[in-house]
């Protein structure tokens, strides 16, 4: 397993928002301003990683019929640590998220690799793959919240950039469709960024069948 | 007790703040075990079962030890705990005594573990500071919530997979479009006022 393949099994042909299918409950309900959605991506990408790190380094000592309780202690730990470090530090971020924070302790994404790869491999391609499958996570949701964003109040960085963090307008907000900021919005919104990704993803394997064909 | 309060905390947890297209909570069994209507009904009773009893055994729990003792910050490890122990109990409960109950469930049954309705279904009682008979009243409704989102969504699926669609949007795309419409028409009970 090299670094490369991880990086881009995580960012695109095993992505586990779009491929995998997995963690949606918070794509679908935080992606509304970027500051959310860079502040979701970040927390689970850091609770990702040092779950992975964790199990897999207690992977030899965890019984194997009760792992997933064990999993999901370590994860619920971190959450935990990384739940209570946002409400010290970062209070807006805290209380935007609000639920979904202690609520990525039943994220699958995490559960899924720490079953599915923390609990095979070693210490370091664990850490790895917890950083690129975060990082395809936070991208997805970034790419949404910017859709939305645009869409829903016409404006781009949502409590991030702009005039008291309202983010800079690029059209006038009487003109934006609210729907976009509701839920509607989230499930169309997802529906439209699969279908593209399942569109790229097929278009190299239609023009290798047409080479073939070709030849 | 006030009757008005649960009939609010009902009808809010059934239409109004459904649990999967206005508050985000459960889309991943919503979405897995939504083929075919049988398998949807069933799942949607056990879920709504597993969180009235969550909420009915994390509110004591919550209450008489984690608050007096001063660990209310551990209160995501505990309920986590709680509701996969918990899971694990009806499980072994209802292949003693109703195994034609358990077959049904099957696979769904340990997979309520991961939802996070159950999960969130006990924070938000822990949030709102609902009373024993809310917090239960507020599980189950919710429960029933999903139920019937789970059931109308899986109703419309099992025709959509005898009409044409664009090749890009096969499979998952479609179907969060359909949640997406049926979100939208959720949307209408936003208007709802009770009592006010």
């Amino acid at each position: 397993m090299n670094v490369k393949q991880q990086l881009k099994e995580g960012l695109l042909t095993q992505n586990p928002v779009t491929v995998q299918l997995l963690g949606m409950c918070s794509v679908l309900a935080i992606t509304t301003s970027l500051f959310n959605g860079i502040g979701m991506g970040i927390s689970v990408l850091v609770i990702l990683t040092l779950s992975n790190i964790f199990i897999a380094a207690l992977r030899k000592i965890i019984p194997n019929k009760i792992r997933i309780a064990c999993f999901i202690v370590v994860i619920a730990t971190f959450v935990t640590v990384v739940d209570l470090f946002l409400k010290a530090y970062l209070k807006e971020l805290s209380a935007s998220l609000g639920v979904f924070i202690p609520l990525i302790v039943v994220n699958c994404i995490i559960l899924g690799r720490a079953e599915s790869f923390a609990s095979k491999n070693g210490i370091g391609a664990s850490a790895l793959d917890g950083v690129f499958q975060g990082l395809g996570y936070t991208w997805i949701l970034v790419v949404m919240c910017v859709i939305r964003e645009f869409l829903g109040s016409g404006t781009f960085g949502g409590g991030l950039l702009g005039e008291g963090g309202k983010g800079i307008t690029l059209f006038p907000e009487h003109f934006a469709m609210a729907g976009m900021a509701r839920p509607v919005g989230g499930f169309l919104t997802l529906a439209a960024v699969i279908a593209a990704m399942q569109y790229f993803l097929n278009k190299p394997k239609k023009a290798e069948k047409k080479e073939e064909v070709a030849k | 007790m006030n009757w008005q309060n649960l009939v609010t905390i009902a009808l809010g947890a059934i239409l109004i703040n459904n649990f999967i297209f206005s508050q985000f909570l459960g889309i991943c069994p919503f979405m897995g075990v939504s083929k075919s209507t049988d398998t949807a009904s069933g799942m949607g009773l056990a879920v709504t079962f597993v969180m009235g009893l969550a909420s009915a055994v994390c509110w004591p729990i919550n209450h008489f030890i984690l608050e007096p003792a001063d660990l209310v910050f551990m209160q995501t490890i505990v309920y986590i705990l709680v509701i996969a122990s918990l899971v694990q109990f009806i499980e072994m409960f209802l292949q003693k005594s109703m195994p034609s109950l358990y077959t049904a469930l099957g696979v769904y049954l340990p997979l309520i573990t991961t939802n996070c309705a159950v999960l969130g279904v006990v924070l938000q009682n822990t949030q709102n500071t609902y009373t024993f008979i809310e917090s239960v009243a507020y599980g189950i409704t919710g429960g029933l919530g999903f139920l019937l989102a789970i059931y109308l969504f899986a109703a419309v699926r099992e025709k959509l997979e005898y009409s044409e669609c664009p090749k890009a949007f096969e499979g998952f795309p479609i179907a969060l479009v359909t949640a997406g419409l049926l979100a939208l028409s959720f949307g209408g009970f936003s208007g709802l006022k009770l009592f006010g």
